[in-house]
């Protein structure tokens, strides 16, 4: 059932309201009419208003009075002028004010059916659009992390409602998965966005170098300590402080976390000074920390402590949707940065892609792509420029186990054909053969040109 | 023309028809300024000479209508009302300097005839082009309309008219 399509006429002559109401009615339209701009205000908020057809010469409030109060609170309805009266000024001052059209009494019944009929039109498309733009965005975007996967979606809006927050969030989930990434638009969601955020990894330093890292420390601490300098827990500020790889600290480091979360204080290394912490703490790991809490790996209070907010990122190879979305994703990325112009990906080279099980996630998919684009010589990408083990063990090499002699050469031209963007000519020059043969062979083969997923 | 159109109306809607003494065209209705006469009031005035046995009244005046917003009309009903009215004048080809022809205007009359009738039996404008209820706003969208209500329209006349209908007239 099409929606209704609601018209609210405003005319302070009762006979140009009752003879468009009943003219418009034949059409289906819903019409009601009102006699002034107030009473057209006082019907406003009645529906949702497609059309309102306002006349420009009213007593009181008018026209284009009315059409700018209607323009506040129903922004969507379209106005169109109308007047016995045309003149260049008024006409120019209408349209300049967001009047959609401006129509002169009497009307032309072709001209004003049509332009009826093309607003409604372009609302739709309007509605249409809109709509398919809210679809797209379940192509969710959260600053740099793109997904569909419902999951991911979900956990999008939980950023959002946590970002308000304090507390502290502990983000797991396999490496290379986008925890500092998520962490990041923790912080841009939140009232931190412009202060300082500020990332240690725990797994690259030695327990003496993370703990200067995080608490800084005196002059002489140390030797080597020559002035005091401040640690990343002291940088932080009133920002986020994320700890990656939370799961790799020492259980002495742990204990130190622990008590310095617990009481919101800490000292530098060798200093006496307590400094309060104001900052957001966010925690990453790719390990499963239940388990080394078994192992006796890692300290089970921290764990609690830690654990207020938790958030899992399922692996990519648990969301191969994503995978097409990534991919776009980089391309766009990797385009800007390396000025190139690839447009997309080709067919069979998606395949590959949704195929393998990405054990390294997105950043793996991130380096292939970025591999391709620095590779390729067209302006796609093809199977040959992805640099993926191949299932059959041979990087490169098609399979060509048990195919008959017309496969295995249906399978060349199709690449042939596919590597040249069809380009017959230069396609046929490679193959070795004429132009007529090749014709014949594609038709022989059935062979159609397959679309590339475009960015 | 009037008796092929009465023929024509009965066949359609299986509902007798009958003409009626030709009325004048009434005074007040002309518009000077315009040249053209006032559909609406004429409408009025046919409305009031419904007869007590008639459901619909069609006024078929040969002379150019409008209404007070629009430049003309061909015709004007009352939606799901008993009056309506057609103006022959722009269905006539001298109106576009052309040569008379007595059966393009019959043609042209007998869609808009159905028309108008079609808002007294309640059909709004129908979007498919050859329907008889497709808005014509020229005389070019007359011509390329079908001389037959759509399916859709079609079948909710047939409802409409159920009350009134009547046994075909030819039987073979």
């Amino acid at each position: 059932m099409e929606p209704k399509v609601n018209i609210l006429i405003v005319d302070d002559e009762e006979i140009v309201r009752e003879s468009l109401a009943s003219w418009l009615g034949e059409d289906g339209y819903e019409v009601a009419a009102a006699e002034n701009g107030a009473r057209a205000l006082e019907r406003l908020p009645e529906r949702d208003w497609n059309l309102a057809m306002v006349d420009l010469k009213m007593p009181g409030m008018d026209g284009i009075q009315l059409m700018d109060e209607i323009r506040k609170t129903r922004p969507e309805t379209i106005v169109i002028i109308m007047t016995a009266y045309a003149t260049v000024d008024t006409a120019v001052q209408a349209m300049k004010k967001g009047a959609y059209d401006y129509i002169v009494k009497p009307f032309n019944p072709e001209d004003l059916s049509m332009t009826i009929r093309k607003i409604i039109e372009h609302q739709k498309l309007v509605k249409e659009n809109l709509y398919l733009r809210k679809e797209l965005k379940k192509q969710y975007r959260l600053h740099d992390m793109v997904s569909k996967n419902h999951k991911m979606i979900e956990i999008f809006d939980l950023v959002k409602t946590v970002a308000k927050s304090n507390s502290i969030v502990l983000v797991q989930g396999e490496s290379g998965t986008g925890k500092e990434l998520l962490s990041r638009a923790i912080h841009m969601e939140s009232p931190r966005k412009d202060e300082p955020f500020v990332s240690v990894s725990c797994a690259a330093l030695t327990e003496n170098l993370l703990e200067s890292e995080l608490f800084g420390y005196e002059k002489g601490a140390f030797t080597g300590a020559d002035q005091a300098r401040s640690g990343k827990m002291e940088l932080a500020k009133d920002g986020t402080l994320f700890l990656d790889e939370i799961g790799d600290i020492s259980l002495k480091l742990q204990m130190d976390l622990l008590r310095v979360i617990e009481q919101r204080e800490f000292r530098r290394v060798g200093g006496t000074q307590l400094i309060p912490i104001t900052s957001r703490i966010i925690a990453a790991t790719n390990r499963d920390l239940k388990k080394a809490i078994e192992e006796g790996k890692f300290r089970e209070d921290l764990y609690y402590r830690l654990n207020v907010i938790s958030i899992h990122i399922p692996p990519l190879r648990e969301r191969k949707e994503d995978i097409p979305l990534l991919v776009e994703h980089f391309l766009d990325r990797f385009n800007i940065e390396m000025g190139k112009n690839v447009d997309g990906v080709a067919e069979s080279a998606m395949r590959l892609l949704m195929e393998h099980d990405w054990p390294g996630n997105a950043r793996e998919l991130r380096n292939v792509i970025e591999r391709a684009m620095v590779v390729t010589k067209g302006r796609m990408i093809l199977d040959a420029d992805l640099s993926l083990p191949r299932p059959s063990g041979v990087p490169g090499a098609p399979d060509s186990r048990g195919k008959s002699l017309a496969e295995m050469e249906k399978e060349h031209i199709r690449q042939v054909l596919q590597e040249n963007r069809w380009n017959i000519i230069r396609s046929a020059h490679i193959l070795g053969i004429d132009r007529v043969t090749l014709y014949n062979k594609i038709r022989k083969y059935e062979l159609k040109k397959e679309p590339v997923l475009n960015t | 023309m009037l008796r092929k159109l009465q023929v024509h109306l009965r066949d359609t809607f299986s509902v007798p028809a009958r003409i009626m003494k030709t009325m004048s065209v009434p005074e007040g209705s002309y518009e000077r300024s315009r040249n053209q006469y006032n559909s609406t009031r004429i409408l009025r005035e046919i409305l009031k000479e419904t007869p007590p046995d008639a459901i619909k009244i069609l006024g078929i005046v040969d002379r150019d209508l409008c209404i007070p917003i629009l430049t003309f009309v061909f015709g004007e009903a009352q939606l799901g009302g008993v009056a309506s009215i057609v103006a022959l004048a722009r269905l006539r080809q001298e109106f576009y300097g052309l040569s008379p022809d007595d059966g393009i205007l019959f043609e042209r009359l007998c869609k808009e005839a159905l028309h108008e009738l079609g808002h007294n039996f309640g059909l709004i404008h129908c979007n498919d082009r050859e329907c008889i209820m497709y808005l014509s706003n020229t005389v070019r969208d007359v011509d390329r309309k079908g001389t037959t209500y759509c399916g859709s329209c079609d079948s909710v006349l047939y409802l409409k008219t159920d009350p009134w209908r009547v046994q075909p007239w030819n039987r073979r």
